[in-house]
């Protein structure tokens, strides 16, 4: 039933919204494509309609970044390493994959009392402070000075730390790409990881990422920080709306509103593999960087140790001169 | 601090520091070694870097106690040539620690090819500690003249 409802809808509403997308070219405005300032992106679950207008905007954009894996791959140990590949099955949109960098969820809810269908455009959340970056044993991750956290796809082993730290569990990877074919093969990495990069080329030159400027329905918008997030805690006011991103691993660049609450969302969507949760999620850099900041009191600790012991052994002296 | 505890601290926290810095890498799952009953944890990568941060921190504990006690003692030490190594990798290790450290707070202070510089510089540098110390203990080369 969901298929074909969203089917008729991408064949009659996306014609027209696209009519309309076109007619009004989205752009960035100079001071946002150019500026350090962080750029967030708001997404309103109510608008959206499900048409997957910004999966297949995603795709015919971003094809050219997708991974083009040599076959047959070079045998790994040990043999418990797991191969993964998706380059047969290009096509899959239900969830995340290397080829799929944002897909539609969708949850039976209750909204004022009437039984209603959310639509939730899913990518990567772009971590104010994003784990899958800072905790890259490579530097192959990077996070650009307007926000956008990127995978390089040259420098990345495909060993997949980034996912396992993610509190989404959003990279996937590729096997068969990337520079660890060139290295160990056999030993280390496993290709190269994938996920939204909010389409930091076209950023960087001033137009809109893919999914907000197929969007029929206008479900996102991208701004400053200080603009986007005054303006999402202003309509979650006016509407009653919840918000999600916004405390979520301290702190991410892009903020959800929805009608009812993440908690029963959460219940409600599909959970899985390439299919993120809506749970509550703490700052997950935060325990290993409190520590780090006892560092900045170590040498003192070194230096107050030492004179303690040199006091201790000069009164020793004196006593025994006595 | 008597001398023997000092060993042990030292010891004990490099120990712990070469094993969570390899942990930074996906290895240990891969290669069955957080399968061995009580290293379940090394595959966890939170937990080793956490531990080490903290270890880490014990380190930079360790060597201002020492800096300061030869200071206060004026004792003037002559390093062999595996000294040296052995202090420059330490030194090397620990700057670029801190470095890579301060990156993993909310701020992007460094172009991204600098970080794949420091991250590449910390693992030769840990490699060239490690071959320092092993050179040190099998052949008996010690890293101060007496």
């Amino acid at each position: 039933m969901n298929i074909s409802r969203r089917k008729f809808l991408k064949g009659g509403v996306v014609a027209a919204g696209t009519i309309a997308a076109t007619a009004v070219p989205k752009t960035l405005k100079a001071s946002e494509s150019n500026t350090d300032e962080t750029l967030v992106t708001l997404i309103d679950i109510s608008k959206c309609i499900g048409c997957e207008a910004c999966v297949e905007g995603c795709k015919d954009v971003n094809s050219g970044k997708y991974p083009k894996p040599k076959k047959p791959f070079p045998k790994m140990y040990p043999n418990r390493v797991p191969v993964m590949d998706w380059s047969d099955k290009q096509d899959v949109n239900d969830r995340l994959t290397p080829y799929n960098w944002v897909y539609i969820q969708s949850a039976d809810v209750e909204v004022a009392g009437e039984e209603k269908e959310l639509f939730i455009p899913r990518r990567c959340m772009h971590c104010k402070n994003p784990p899958c970056v800072k905790l890259c044993p490579w530097g192959a991750a990077r996070q650009q000075d307007n926000g956008i956290s990127r995978f390089d796809p040259d420098l990345c082993m495909g060993g997949s730390k980034c996912k396992g730290v993610c509190p989404w569990k959003i990279p996937e990877r590729q096997t068969g790409v990337g520079i660890y074919l060139d290295v160990m093969p056999a030993l280390a990495g496993n290709g190269v990881m994938f996920k939204c990069d909010r389409c930091y080329n076209r950023i960087a030159k001033g137009e809109m990422p893919a999914c907000i400027e197929e969007c029929p329905n206008d479900v996102q918008k991208i701004g400053k920080a200080s603009d986007i997030i005054k303006e999402a805690k202003e309509i979650a006011k006016k509407t009653g709306g919840y918000l999600y991103g916004l405390e979520e691993n301290g702190g991410t660049n892009t903020i959800y509103i929805s009608p009812v609450p993440f908690e029963e969302l959460n219940s409600k969507i599909e959970k899985g593999k390439g299919k993120p949760h809506f749970k509550k999620v703490g700052d997950a850099m935060e325990n290993g960087n409190n520590i780090a900041l006892a560092m900045i009191v170590a040498p003192l600790a070194g230096i107050a140790a030492a004179f303690g012991k040199f006091y201790k052994g000069m009164k020793a002296d004196g006593g025994s001169d006595e | 601090m008597n001398n023997k505890f000092m060993k042990y601290y030292y010891n004990i926290v490099i120990f712990f520091l070469i094993l969570t810095g390899f942990g930074q890498m996906p290895i240990f799952k891969r290669f069955y070694i957080a399968d061995i009953p009580g290293l379940g944890w090394l595959a966890e990568f939170y937990k080793t870097f956490f531990i080490h941060n903290l270890a880490a921190t014990l380190l930079i504990v360790f060597i201002f106690y020492l800096l300061t006690t030869f200071l206060l003692n004026k004792k003037r030490v002559k390093l062999t040539m595996t000294g040296i190594v052995w202090v420059a990798s330490l030194t090397g290790l620990l700057l670029t620690g801190i470095l890579l450290t301060i990156k993993n707070f909310p701020i992007n202070p460094y172009p991204p090819g600098f970080v794949v510089f420091l991250y590449l510089s910390h693992i030769a540098l840990v490699m060239a500690f490690c071959m320092t110390a092993l050179y040190s203990k099998i052949l008996k080369k010690e890293y101060i003249i007496k």
